[in-house]
Order: C-alpha cells, then structure tokens, then sequence
C-alpha cells in the first residue's frame, strides 16, 4: 500500500470542498417545526357516548372495510380495541370506578387515533421522508417512498400506525389521516367530526381549540380535570382531550413535554452539519496513519533494509 | 506466515448441518415472501421490531466490529504483527455486513423498494444516516477484499467451460484494480473506520426518539456512545473468538501469542465501556431498578456482570490471557454480552406503552436468523478453503 503526502492532501481537499457544497447545516439549537396555525380537534370525553358513528364515517371517507359489528355498542366493547390496518379510528369503553347515584358503574367512551403530533416522532423517524406534517397539521404518509422499515411505529409514542403485516410485497403503514384532502378546502371537516352526534369531536385551528378547552374547564371545574391532554404532551399535538377521569385510566398514556424528535435531531445534527466530525476523524487517522509509516521508513533506512 | 488457503476438504458433517438450516430457512424466506411478515413472524402493531432487527442487524453490526477495529491497529496505528488477523477480520465484517443487508431485505415490508433512501433523504432520521454508512462501508469492505481475491487469481485465472473467453478480461480486472488499490488503499482503510465510528454510534441513536419505550436501565443519551464503545470493545474478543473457533475447526496453529497481545487492548477498551455504563447508571440514579426482579432489570444484570464485569476482571490476570482457553473464554463472555446488550435494547428493554407487547420471536423468525448464520458461516469456510484468508502455512498435525 503506497501513500504519498500529496496524495493525502488531495484527498482531503476534495472532501472539504464536498462538505462546503452540502445544502444547509443543522441549527446549532433545535427548533420545533409545528406548522404556525395548525388545526386540531378535541374531543370531550364527558360527551361521548360511544354509538361508533364516527368509525364509521372514517372508513366511508377513506375507503376502509366498514367497521366490526357497526351497530353494535355492548359486546364490541368487551375487547379494548386498537386503531389498525382496517381501522384509522375506534371507540373503547372504560369503567374507571365512577359511580352514577344508583351506584351502578358509569362508563367512559374515548376514540382514539392519531394524535398529529405537532413535532411528530415517526415524521423525524422516516428514513425517506414518507412522513410529513403539513401546513393544516395533518400527518400524511405518501406509501409511493415507504420501504416498510416500520420505524415509524417504534418511534410513535401514542402506538398508532399500524401495518399490513399480511401483504408480502406492498404492505403500507396505516394511520388516520386527519383527512387532509378535506380540511384543506374552506370549511371541510374530517370524517368523524361530521357526524357526532353529540358533538363530542371538534374540529378547528388548534389555538382556537386550546381555549374553547380551558373555558369548558374553567366552566365546570366540578365535572373537567384541569389538564387539556395534548396540550403539552410531546411538545403538544393536533388532537387534544378534556375529560372527567384520569387520561391514564382511557388508555392516553403519561408523556413527557419534550418533543420526541429533540434528543436525536440534536445529537444528529450536532455531530453530522456538513460531516465535520467524519472528516475531522478522517483527517486525525490519516496524520496518525502518515505518522506511523514515517516512523517505519526511518527504521527501515536506519537498519539499512529497504 | 503468509495468509494461503486452507487445502481440505470441504464437505464435513458440519457442513452438511449449516445445509439443513440454510435449506430450512430458504423455505421460510419464501413464506415470507409469499405470505407476508404477518405469516412467518409474530411482529406486532405494539411490537414493529423484532428478532430480525435486534439480531440480524443490529448484533450483526456490532460483531463486523472487529474489520474496522482490527484494521485501525495493524494498518493506521501501525501495529504491523496483527496483520494475519487482519484478513480474517475483513472476510467477517465483509461476510457479516452483507448479512446484515440480506437480513434488512426480509425484515422491511417493501424489500424492492431499499433502493429509496438513497434518493429521498431524510436527514432527521437517524435511520437514513445508518443506511446511508452501511450501505458506502458494505462496498468499501468490497474494495478492501479486492487484492485478496487478486493475489489468488492474478495470472492463474481459468474459467470453466463457455466462460472461459473471459479470462482475458478477468485478468485485466484483477491487475489493473490490484494496482490501484495498491495505491489507495489507504483512503478506504481509513473511510471504513470513519463510517464504522459513525453507523456503530448511530445504530444507539436509534432509539432515542423512543424514550417512553425503552426501560430507563438502558435509555440514556450516551446510548450512542454506549454502542459505539461496546462496538470497539468487541471488535478484538470477536477476532479471537472466531479464529479460535476457525483454527480449532482447522486443526491450525491456534496463533495464542498474538490473539493474548491483542486481548490486552480489550482490558482498557472494555474497561471504558464498563466505566461508562456504571457511571451513566449511577449518574442517572437507575441503579435503584436493579434488584427490582423484573425479567429486563434480571436481563440488565446478566448483561452487565456476565458479559462486561466478568471478563474484565477474568482479563486483568496475566495467566488468563496467556491461555488458550482462557482468553476464548473471556472473549465469548464479551461477544455474548454485547449481542445481549443489542437484543436487550431492541427487544427485552422495549415495552409498548398501551397494549401487551409481549412477544417471543415465532419458529419463522428463529429459522430465518438461523438460516442466515449458516449461510454466512458457509460462505466463510468456502472462502477461507479457496482464498488466502487465513494464515496456513503452520499447520498442526493430530
């Protein structure tokens, strides 16, 4: 193996002039990417009633099989159910221990979906960008990049996409889509919150939301828990919950208000900005390579034996 | 003692053995391919990663440590006496990476599409940084294995039957890229550690976007430092692991004098590793998980005293590291603990926060790993037999 000093310098040149050329560095800091009047729902826990209308609008609107047992509100409720790769959106049904005044245990209905986080971590997660928030504040998945990685789903703090684990060459990530194509036009809605019929689901920009939320709170502290969930939740997301019992006990898990994205993009983006660190590494190793072969020519010419 | 390849037989009761396993997990490969992730793998929505990752990939990578480790000391440090184990390193990370890459084209749902990161970027992800290194460090293992390939062939090339029209132009690959190489070589040698250093650290990045998932035993922010060390740790007790392992399988000259020189970098390397992990530990106050009895805090333990304490103290002493059993011993510990460090982070420390994802890979994972090993440990034996890999010419008789 021949190396020259030369050569050494060339190629390190090049590699500078390389990374001078690559499109925009990291931020220093990291930054929240929330698009700046994004829209939201909320739903109202206390208002639900658990009549599946809005599943089943959600798979009219994008083309699903139509749900489990549609009309069906008792045994379809025995299972706690998950949104899957047939189902953006279900209702499930909690005894959290409330009691009504014949001290007969009163149920709590809660829909779940994706949260359209407003800085989502399979969004950063994605290694082809397939994930995007968009400007309304859905989370669109465009299928035509997604290489089925499924790191989207280890990323999602709320365990909402799901997969079709079932098709061997096109399976797609299945998660709600806010219905994007809708509430992009003036006055569209999603799915769901066209038809509840107890207006349990609503839909709006999302500042709007926050302080129709904290009014119902401040209006009935006797009924609300004083916590919009989603508000803070990952660094906030586009669907938000007011409710009367814990969000822990309907399966809305205790989150942390550091977005998910923050930890790796920094370290990612501190390290990798123009691949200083890499060529610096390069640099470091080669001088000490040069070093070493210096040091083995001397002795060579030293002993007298090329 | 030049590297010459083995002259024996090649067909050996073992031999026949990795056949079954690779048929076995040919088959479930075409399941797969046939009937989805779903009909071979108890993959989950709670539960997207698996066998497949934590294993096929992620302890895949970690063990091809000893390539870049190895080449780091004998060709950039200038470590001269360990380059007879530096070819049999390449052939493994060579080997394990393009594993690896096989094992990745199972496990995601769209195999024809793995092509895609290269043109739609996504610089956020962590994931697209290690495809990207995996993918340029894959073919610089290529390149780096090219001479050998050249210096067994160069001026005897004789293809069989109708090919052999070819011969001529094989030649002409061999001398000329032989020479070439011979003059940058070193820019590969180098590129192969500043990737290896980049994709061993981020493959511990992976998880960070995670944080309410990953037990807190191993959820750390050094995670990729973690990983990066461990890599390092275990690039030299994987050397010594496999050519113990190859060399007793050959009936070769067990090379005890250099492997125990070697074995004393790992005292300071994995002492670094272990300083940092009990450190993290105390700094982050999770040690109060540690006798908390769950099957990831018992997991946490075994990983920690089996696989990194142990070892370390077993390699402190001088007469361990001179015997032959005695550093194949400390080195398996160490191989052992780093590829349960990778499953314990991808699967035993993930928990779903929302519904049961318990899971236990299904017999299709297990024979698609397996079947992997054995090609992979296939193709090795067929390399070292045809190929100047191993150092040959001292050879033990019994």
């Amino acid at each position: 193996m021949e190396l020259d000093r030369r050569q050494f310098f060339k190629v390190m040149g090049a590699a500078g002039a390389f990374s001078a050329m690559l499109p925009s560095p990291g931020r220093a800091a990291w930054e929240s990417k929330a698009p700046p009047d994004a829209f939201g729902c909320l739903v109202d826990l206390t208002r639900c009633v658990g009549c599946r209308k809005c599943e089943e609008a959600c798979a009219q609107v994008n083309d699903l099989p139509a749900p489990e047992r549609p009309g069906c509100q008792c045994t379809v409720f025995e299972d706690d159910r998950r949104p899957d790769h047939k189902a953006y959106t279900v209702v499930n049904r909690y005894f959290t221990g409330k009691k009504d005044s014949f001290d007969k245990p009163v149920p709590t209905f809660a829909k779940v979906q994706c949260m359209h986080c407003q800085d989502p971590a399979c969004v950063s997660a994605c290694i082809v960008g397939a994930l995007t928030k968009d400007e309304t504040g859905a989370v669109r998945y465009d299928a035509s990049k997604c290489i089925g990685c499924r790191y989207c789903m280890v990323a999602c703090p709320f365990e909402i996409p799901a997969y079709e684990y079932h098709d061997p060459i096109m399976p797609r990530v299945m998660k709600c889509t806010f219905c994007y194509d809708r509430i992009a036009k003036d006055g569209g809605l999603p799915g769901c919150a066209t038809i509840c019929p107890t207006e349990a689901i609503a839909f709006g920009k999302r500042k709007t939301l926050l302080s129709v939320a904290k009014k119902r709170i401040k209006d009935n502290p006797a009924v609300y828990l004083d916590h919009v969930y989603g508000e803070k939740e990952v660094g906030g997301t586009s669907w938000m919950y007011i409710s009367s019992v814990p969000f822990q006990q309907v399966n809305l898990p205790a989150l942390p208000e550091t977005p998910s994205p923050r930890l790796s993009e920094t370290i990612q983006h501190s390290l990798f900005s123009y691949l200083w660190s890499p060529i610096a590494l390069f640099g470091l190793l080669g001088a000490i390579m040069f070093k070493h072969r210096e040091d083995k020519d001397e002795a060579n010419e030293k002993g007298g034996n090329p | 003692m030049t590297p010459a390849p083995l002259n024996k037989k090649f067909w050996t009761p073992g031999v026949w053995v990795m056949l079954c396993f690779m048929i076995a997990g040919a088959i479930t490969v075409i399941a797969r391919f046939t009937g989805g992730i779903g009909y071979v793998s108890n993959l989950t929505n709670a539960r997207p990663w698996g066998l497949w990752v934590g294993v096929d990939v992620a302890t895949g990578v970690a063990l091809a440590a000893g390539g870049f480790t190895t080449a780091a000391l004998a060709h950039i440090f200038g470590r001269h006496a360990y380059e007879s184990v530096t070819r049999p390193a390449l052939l493994t990370a060579a080997l394990g990476y393009t594993f690896v890459v096989l094992g990745l084209l199972v496990d995601i749902g769209r195999s024809w599409a793995i092509w895609k990161p290269m043109v739609y970027w996504n610089t956020n992800s962590v994931l697209f940084e290690v495809a990207m290194c995996v993918m340029v460090y894959l073919n610089v293992l290529y390149i780096e294995f090219f001479p050998i390939v050249a210096e067994q062939f160069k001026g005897r090339v004789n293809l069989p039957g109708p090919l052999a029209g070819l011969n001529g132009l094989a030649e002409v690959i061999l001398s000329v890229g032989d020479a070439i190489l011979s003059k940058i070589m070193w820019i590969f040698i180098i590129l192969g550690v500043v990737l290896s250093c980049m994709h061993q650290s981020s493959l511990g990045s992976l998880m960070l976007v995670a944080p309410t998932k990953l037990h807190p035993l191993w959820y750390t922010p050094m995670l990729p430092l973690m990983f990066l060390l461990s890599a390092i740790a275990v690039g030299y007790p994987m050397v010594v692991f496999e050519t113990t392992l190859a060399t007793s399988s050959f009936k070769l000259d067990g090379e005890v004098k250099i492997l125990s020189c070697l074995i004393r970098n790992t005292v300071f390397l994995l002492g670094l590793y272990m300083v940092l992990k009990v450190g993290d530990m105390a700094v982050r106050g999770t040690w109060t998980y540690l006798l908390d009895g769950t099957y990831q805090t018992n997991a946490f333990l075994v990983e920690l005293v089996c696989g990194v304490i142990l070892p370390w103290l077993l390699l402190l002493s001088p007469k361990i590291r001179q015997s032959r059993a005695g550093i194949f011993f400390a080195a398996a510990l160490i191989v052992g603990g780093v590829v349960l460090n990778r499953i314990n982070v991808f699967i035993t420390g993930f928990s779903s926060p929302i519904s049961d994802g318990s899971y236990f890979p299904s017999v299709g994972e297990f024979l698609v790993t397996f079947g992997l090993v054995a090609t992979l440990m296939f193709i090795y034996r067929l390399a070292v037999t045809f190929l100047p890999v191993l150092p040959g010419a001292k050879e033990v008789n019994s």
